[in-house]
């Protein structure tokens, strides 16, 4: 009978991946309405490799908690820290604490970084495909392609509501294409309206591998056009999160 | 790290206690029914569907759409526990239990890889799959399972977190040893108990 599993891959990615351990929070940078970058040093820094994610924990003073996993933004290359991109979900419970309570120099209990599938190893040519704040574990992939190989091909394709919903907005290059869904910027000629097969050709990138991140909707309608053009189903990578809403 | 407190957490999500006692540690309460799949959804027309089993029995059988649904079906009401932290408390899915199953095949194996369409695959111990603790299902609260949720069928182990559930099971390969499936390839425990938080490689 065939295999049903892959041959098992070298386990070097997924050292000891984290203990709880207490960081500290270094910068807080404000990304857009909605959203905030933390910086987090921690004193049991590990390599990630990008797309991977971190556990937080957060504990109240009778011992009552609350976990969440956040997709860590930075390269592994910025050594002793993470960075991680919240999203602020009006009902939720630990992306408020991070917007409205954390400051710089407060402590932060965090694990990781885990997961080994919706990662990037060097595989080229490379499809990002974003939808809102999906862009944070695909930022991760675009900063450490820069740092260490800015010549592979690769091309972010980010769906936003308005351009104030950009995320890294001072950091979008040549390597990204925009497009706006509710409201363009004034002046702007490029992408409108959802994600499109126009929009991927914009983006100049073969066939090789994609990583999509967003929510369900918009997961489901970017991986439709992907196959579309092409792509082969298990070079589709995809994390989805939010409820089964409706697309970026 | 015994001691530490979050500066300034209360808390906001606190559920009463008789539904606390069904969350397990890290876990809360989801209302809603978040789909999480590792690629895109494939498509699977029960026309072409059928679910195997294969591997170390006695005799392998396939059940085409039509004959599965001649086999006793039971309601399950269940609890299921994600990885990523959400649970679904007081929920229901209707289907076969594993039992049933495997009694037609004289299960010879102590091991079992559950394999779907589109190649997603988890292992589980056969004591994890017996004893009324596993079901193959087709329906979720009355209504035929949706895609995105792993329709035409999907694998129902509530008592393991839910990636050890597999969506659009195609089938089981009973083993004489234990082999890692997708997730547990990938950084995830190999059993994934939710009242142990088994959650990673190294819980």
């Amino acid at each position: 009978m065939d295999r049903l599993t892959a041959e098992p891959r070298s386990p070097v990615e997924q050292r000891a991946p984290g203990r709880w351990q207490i960081g500290m929070v270094a910068s807080i940078k404000r990304e857009t309405p909605r959203v905030k970058s933390f910086r987090i040093k921690l004193p049991m820094w590990m390599p990630h490799t990008p797309g991977q994610h971190y556990d937080v924990r957060l504990t109240a003073p009778d011992g009552y908690r609350a976990q969440r996993s956040y997709s860590i933004a930075s390269s592994p290359l910025d050594e002793g820290e993470i960075e991680l991109t919240i999203d602020r979900l009006a009902d939720g419970e630990v992306s408020p604490y991070f917007h409205d309570v954390v400051v710089e120099g407060d402590q932060v209990e965090v694990r990781g970084p885990f997961a080994s599938y919706f990662i990037w190893r060097g595989e080229k040519p490379v499809l990002l495909v974003g939808g809102g704040s999906g862009v944070v574990p695909l930022m991760a992939i675009l900063r450490h392609r820069r740092l260490t190989m800015p010549d592979l091909p690769m091309r972010l394709v980010y769906s936003v509501r308005t351009a104030e919903d950009v995320i890294y907005a001072d950091e979008l290059g040549d390597d990204a294409v925009l497009t706006f869904t509710r409201e363009s910027p004034q002046g702007w000629s490029g992408h409108r309206g959802r994600i499109d097969r126009e929009l991927l050709a914009e983006a100049g990138i073969d066939p090789g591998t994609a990583f999509v991140c967003g929510s369900n909707g918009f997961v489901e309608a970017a991986s439709r056009l992907l196959l579309q053009a092409g792509y082969d189903p298990d070079q589709v990578r995809t994390e989805r999160f939010g409820p089964t809403g409706a697309a970026t | 790290m015994n001691g530490f407190v979050s500066r300034g957490f209360q808390g906001r999500r606190r559920i009463p206690e008789e539904l606390a006692e069904r969350l397990p540690t890290g876990q809360y309460a989801e209302p809603g029914f978040p789909v999480l799949t590792a690629g895109p959804t494939p498509e699977v027309a029960i026309e072409d569907w059928a679910l195997r089993i294969d591997g170390m029995v006695g005799e392998q059988r396939e059940w085409s759409w039509l004959e599965f649904g001649a086999l006793p079906f039971e309601e399950i009401p269940c609890d299921i526990h994600c990885v990523t932290k959400w649970s679904k408390l007081g929920t229901s899915f209707r289907g076969v239990s594993l039992d049933a199953l495997l009694e037609e095949v004289e299960p010879l194996g102590t091991y079992a890889m559950a394999y779907s369409y589109g190649g997603y695959t988890t292992n589980h111990a056969i004591e994890d799959l017996t004893d009324g603790r596993a079901w193959v299902v087709t329906e979720h609260e009355g209504e035929p399972l949706p895609r995105e949720h792993g329709g035409p069928a999907r694998l129902l182990v509530p008592h393991l977190y839910f990636w050890k559930s597999a969506k659009w099971i195609a089938g089981l390969r009973l083993m004489d040893h234990d082999e890692p499936g997708f997730w547990e390839t990938n950084g995830y425990h190999n059993r994934g108990d939710p009242w142990n938080e088994e959650r990673y490689w190294t819980d």
